[in-house]
């Protein structure tokens, strides 16, 4: 048996670490304090837990392997004590983890002074996102991405609009349930710069697989420099087939879901486009934004992500053409 | 047994088209389905033939309909019909019909749109989008139960839901202008 | 030759002491047998016949279940991959859970229960026999309902613990989430009924001398598990006909916006769900209290701890029900609640496994293949159990909930830890129940192969898991560098699935073919191994006295009670605790009204998916199936 762990061992170990590699959405590798201290409970749980799995091992090995005398009484009376001792220590332990559990919790208190007040909304199967200001003209809505400041808490308010969703970026912290009818919040803070994959991990659906989004951690100033472009109405267009793109949208279907901040788009069933070629990835993070994936997902957004409420619009290539080249032009 | 083996063969016939979801319309298909032939005053008429050859998923097919009803919501319906009893526009669970209850008449209000106010759809929703909102709101004027319409929605209720033919509940009302 | 005389001997009140001991095993064989052919089949109250049918039903979903298990490895084994898509995944998985939980786990160990506990306790029949009928026919359909829905593209896609409103009225459109919901009816009632029979048959129809001390640990485990699925059934059967009331009829048990709420249905469905896990897991832990006694060749270590510690799970079970729920934002106090709830169960467990290790430790283990399953309980089970405490403290399950680190500790917990024992128990057994001895040689490959498949299949999800693969996603993309992990699993899953095939092949082949088995080939201690092998329709032709906690192995030939009818099927009834003789009880005789009952009860239930008059007009048939259930007798129930 300690053989096939071994063997098991000596397969596992090179495969996950290979995968460790690449992964920018993993619960092992924190990149703020409240996923750090997360991190660490689990590696001690684990590290406990892996201890007494050892121990009833070596007692069953031992159980088998061992010469075996006829039973007598104070055989029998010595196991009572020692299941009592193993039972005392149980409670201990389990005592002992409870504590650290609350430990833990204590850390991720919700009351951080100052916070960046960010309103994420479920929809099957994307996010819209709000940055809340208390002057409005300096809120503005977006979706399926959020940038943060680097050490700074980012108070996340958490509502859904259809079905229940659950708000997951693990290498920040843990999730939160976004349910209809109720309003919750997490407290997210990143100390190293970088972009998180956050994604529901809430059963929602047909796309419940695909309903991720990035979230980019920098320091103050890029933060604050984002923020005032993302205020901005979306860029006219430059070029006639950006025009000419943006008057199919404008007149077409695309309008009645979408908004785009500065055209008569102003459709609220589906993502805010106004800075769509901001962001990294398009269709809730599962497609890198440039302007041949932006064509592909508008021509054919049921094979893409069978299911979703994206309908397939027909359109001439000419159209197909001119409206990527404008969604693509809006930074 | 026996009853069991009739119901589940009664069952088969129509849930396999009852259940199936379809989630992409091919785009020939999607183009075929535009194929209408009205009458002369745009009520009734001869809907498309590839209709047949699907298998009418619009009327019967639980999913289709409540995209309808998605629709219904999404698309703002709701503005003028309200939850179906109408305020500004006509009620459309009342049994009342001004241009036809068949599919071909609604699909053309939709896409074209009527006089005196509701507008023309065609260039703001896909061909099967508009059907898939015509089955809905045919089913919103249902006398019957059925057992493909959508239920309630999660919200205050204002009527009886679809699958319980919301329009008997309105036969001893008066018929709204 | 022996009919005939027979005939002329046996009067009304003719007792066991009046005929001669050779003709008593044909005259019982003739008041208790089955008649052979469809109208036997259709009619029997036999519980090992009825038994063994749930056994072998459950075993087919279970195999069917894993065909989707195999599905789901396929499209899961590279990122992006197109085998199946998302509509039909979310079937397959939703089919999954259902069929493993409500058509396999439960009803596989309340079959068990079914066929060897009266056996166990020394008794002729289970007690209410022809509600036992009726509770297999409902099993079989409702299984069936489910299936078939499948079939139709109409199965469930919600996932198995359908949250609403994802299950509810704006979002499920169709039927799907309806059948879902009237199979848990068809499902509960089938185990709520042999729920009862197992309560009142330990309680009641104990052999003579087996009082409450005495009674075997899988007895007791059976009866603590009974009393929970009394307990948390009605729950489960109150959200999911709140569910359909929502769909059907339009009620607002769960919408927000009149009142309802989202999260009842999460409460109500897990103070059902997570006692569901003990609900199968208990049983597991009888049957291992059997199975290491047997083999480790003395009693038990611990009798009165295990007992408790039983008992204690079976109570406590009830009080951690919102761990389920640590990331729907409830309040800090009550997730501590449940948090300390959660770790204190490990308590009772720890016990279980201190007696269990003990008694190894001070007996001498023979590793027959039922031996060696319990072993590769211990090797999984305890992964299962400390991945489970790692997912009671609420900071780490908000890392780990609803990503395949759950996966992984739920199959840990559910297959190490209530499969193998179950496997176990089916090696055990099977001499008692056929007559043949399946095939140590194959036992031992099939051990080794599912063993090895488990862990090298599930101990990967806990990887993947903290790696941020949530469950339930029907593909993940390639840059998240989950792909080669899930090869690997998908191909260790076929190792798994080689180790049933081989076991469902060993257990065929020992059916056709296995080499015969002796009365007690194992040498064991309790009172199903007192009688031969397989049993005859009236399993003792006399009911034992017990006179110590391991029967056979502290008596050469147990003494028997006498006086019991011979013309009538009749068996003793007990006191509850010191198992002292009470009165004489009439069994009843075989009959077609429970098939009929069930078949009218589930048109009454599958209609009123569809349309609610249907219980109204579909009670009429249930009414008269039951009047023919009922129809008073003439004779007298019980004497003393």
């Amino acid at each position: 048996m300690i053989r096939r762990f071994w063997r098991r061992m000596a397969w596992i170990v090179p495969l996950a670490c290979s995968a460790c590699g690449e992964t920018f959405q993993s619960a092992l590798q924190p990149a703020g304090p409240h996923a750090a201290s997360l991190a660490r409970l689990i590696w001690s749980f684990t590290a406990i837990c892996g201890v007494i799995w050892l121990l009833v091992m070596l007692v069953l090995l031992f159980a088998l392997w061992r010469r075996h005398r006829p039973a007598e009484a104070r055989h029998e009376r010595r196991a009572t004590a020692i299941i009592g001792a193993a039972v005392a220590a149980t409670v201990l332990i389990i005592t002992g983890l409870t504590l650290m559990s609350y430990a833990a919790t204590r850390g991720l208190s919700d009351d951080a002074p100052d916070p960046v007040v960010i309103r994420v909304r479920g929809y099957q199967w994307w996010w819209e996102v709000t940055y809340a200001d208390r002057r409005p003209e300096r809120t503005f809505v977006t979706a399926n991405e959020i940038h943060i400041p680097l050490h700074r808490p980012v108070r996340l308010e958490l509502t859904a609009a259809d079905v229940i969703h659950s708000f997951w970026v693990p290498n920040l912290a843990g999730k939160q349930d976004l349910i209809p009818g109720r309003n919750n919040t997490l407290t997210i803070v990143a100390d190293a710069p970088g972009t998180y994959r956050a994604q529901c991990a809430e059963f929602c659906g047909l796309q419940h697989a695909h309903m991720a989004l990035p979230v980019i951690a920098e320091d103050a100033a890029a933060f604050d420099t984002w923020r005032q472009a993302q205020l901005a109405e979306a860029p006219a267009p430059v070029t006639a087939e950006q025009a000419a793109g943006r008057d199919f949208f404008t007149a077409g279907p695309c309008s009645a879901c979408h908004t785009v901040r500065g055209t008569s788009a102003a459709g609220r069933l589906g993502p805010d486009l106004t800075h769509v070629a901001s962001r990294q990835t398009i269709a809730a993070g599962q497609l890198p934004t440039t302007r041949g994936s932006l064509a592909a997902w508008i021509a054919d957004p049921q094979t893409i992500k069978p299911g979703n409420n994206m309908p397939l619009v027909p359109m001439t290539p000419d159209q197909l053409q001119s409206v990527s080249a404008w969604l693509a032009s809006l930074r | 047994m026996i009853e069991r083996c009739v119901l589940f063969a009664v069952l088969s016939l129509t849930a396999c088209k009852r259940e199936m979801r379809d989630l992409r319309s091919d785009p020939p298909e999607a183009a075929a389905l535009d194929q209408v032939r009205p009458m002369e005053n745009r009520i009734g008429g001869a809907a498309p033939r590839i209709m047949y050859a699907l298998g009418q998923p619009y009327e019967g097919n639980a999913y289709q309909l409540n995209q309808g009803k998605r629709l219904y919501d999404w698309f703002g319906c709701k503005g003028c019909h309200a939850q179906g009893g109408g305020v500004i526009g006509p009620a459309l669970m009342d049994g009342w019909w001004r241009y036809g209850s068949d599919p071909v008449s609604i699909y053309l209000s939709l896409r074209d749109g009527r006089p005196n106010g509701m507008p023309a759809f065609g260039q703001r929703m896909t061909t099967d989008q508009m059907w898939q909102l015509t089955g809905y709101i045919r089913s919103l004027g249902s006398y019957r139960p059925s057992t493909a319409a959508p239920s309630r929605n999660d919200e205050m209720q204002a009527r009886p839901a679809e699958n319980r033919g919301p329009a008997a509940a309105a036969l001893i009302a008066r018929p709204s202008r | 030759m022996s009919g005939s005389y027979l005939e002329q001997v046996v009067q009304p009140d003719t007792r066991d002491t009046d005929i001669p001991p050779r003709l008593l095993g044909p005259q019982l064989e003739r008041i208790w047998g089955t008649p052979r052919g469809l109208w036997g089949f259709l009619t029997t109250v036999d519980h090992k016949r009825i038994g063994q049918r749930y056994i072998v039903t459950a075993f087919i979903f279970l195999a069917m279940g894993g065909v989707l298990a195999l599905l789901m490895r396929l499209q899961l084994s590279g990122p992006e991959r197109r085998f199946i898509d998302p509509d039909r995944y979310n079937q397959i998985f939703t089919m999954h859970g259902t069929n493993m939980m409500f058509l396999f786990a439960v009803p596989v160990m309340e079959a068990v229960a079914v066929y060897i506990v009266p056996l166990m306790v020394g008794t002729r029949n289970i007690a209410f026999p022809r509600l036992n009928a009726f509770s297999y026919w409902m099993f079989l359909i409702g299984g069936l309902v489910l299936w078939v829905g499948f079939a139709l593209d109409m199965g469930p896609d919600v996932g198995w613990f359908a949250y609403v409103p994802l299950s509810g009225p704006q979002y499920g459109a169709g039927k799907r989430s309806d059948i879902w919901a009237q199979m848990i009816t068809f499902t509960e009632i089938a185990a709520l009924a042999v729920a009862v029979e197992l309560v009142v048959t330990i309680l009641k129809q104990r052999a003579p001398g087996m009082t409450l001390d005495r009674i075997p640990l899988f007895v007791w485990a059976m009866l603590v598990t009974a009393f929970a699925v009394i307990c948390a059934m009605p729950a489960i059967m109150i959200a999911s006909t709140s569910l359909i009331l929502d769909r059907l009829v339009g009620t607002h048990f769960f919408n927000p916006s009149e009142g309802g709420d989202v999260l009842l249905w999460q409460h109500l469905f897990w103070f059902f769900g997570h006692p569901e896990v003990y609900i199968i897991f208990l049983p597991a832990v009888g049957m291992i209290s059997s199975i290491i006694p047997t083999f480790a060749r003395r009693p038990i270590v611990g009798y009165l701890p295990l007992v408790l510690a039983l008992i204690a799970t079976g109570i406590l079970a009830f009080g951690l029900w919102v761990h389920h729920m640590f990331v729907t934002g409830l309040p800090r106090l009550g997730e501590s609640f449940f948090t300390a709830s959660s770790m204190a169960i490990a308590v009772p467990n720890g016990i279980q496994i201190f007696c269990w290790l003990a008694t190894l430790v001070l007996g001498r283990p023979v590793l027959k293949t039922p031996m060696l399953f319990i072993l590769a309980f211990f090797f999984t089970f305890v992964i299962g159990g400390l991945s489970g405490v790692m997912v009671a403290s609420v900071p780490f399950d908000t890392q780990v909930h609803d990503t395949y680190f759950v996966v992984a500790h739920f199959h840990y917990v559910l297959i190490g830890g209530a499969v193998f024992p179950l496997m176990g128990a089916v090696y055990y057994w099977f001499p008692k129940i056929t007559g043949r001895m399946m095939s140590e040689r194959i036992g031992r490959w099939v051990v080794g192969l599912v063993v090895v498949g488990f862990n090298l299949t599930f101990f990967p999800m806990h990887i993947l898991g903290l790696q941020g693969m949530p469950r339930r996603i029907y593909t993940y993309q390639p840059e998240l560098g989950w792909g080669p992990l899930n090869l690997f699993v998908s191909l260790s899953g076929c190792i798994l699935a080689a180790g049933f095939v081989l076991f469902f092949f060993d257990v065929v082949r020992s059916m056709r073919s296995g080499a015969p088995a002796s009365d007690n080939p194992w040498q064991a201690a309790t009172l199903e191994w007192a009688t031969s092998s397989p049993p005859p329709s009236y399993n003792f032709s006399r009911i034992p006295v017990v006179t110590s906690a391991n029967p056979l192995w502290d008596a050469t030939i147990l003494p028997a009670t006498r006086g019991l009818r011979v013309e009538r099927r009749e068996l003793l009834v007990t006191t509850v605790v010191d198992a002292e003789p009470q009165a004489r009880e009439s069994s009843p005789s075989d009959s077609i009204w429970p098939f009929w009952a069930a078949v009218t009860t589930s048109v009454l239930l599958v209609s009123s998916i569809f349309t609610p008059w249907a219980v109204v007009w579909g009670a009429i048939p249930v009414t008269f199936a039951l009047i023919g259930w009922f129809w008073p007798k003439s004779t007298p129930e019980d004497l003393a």
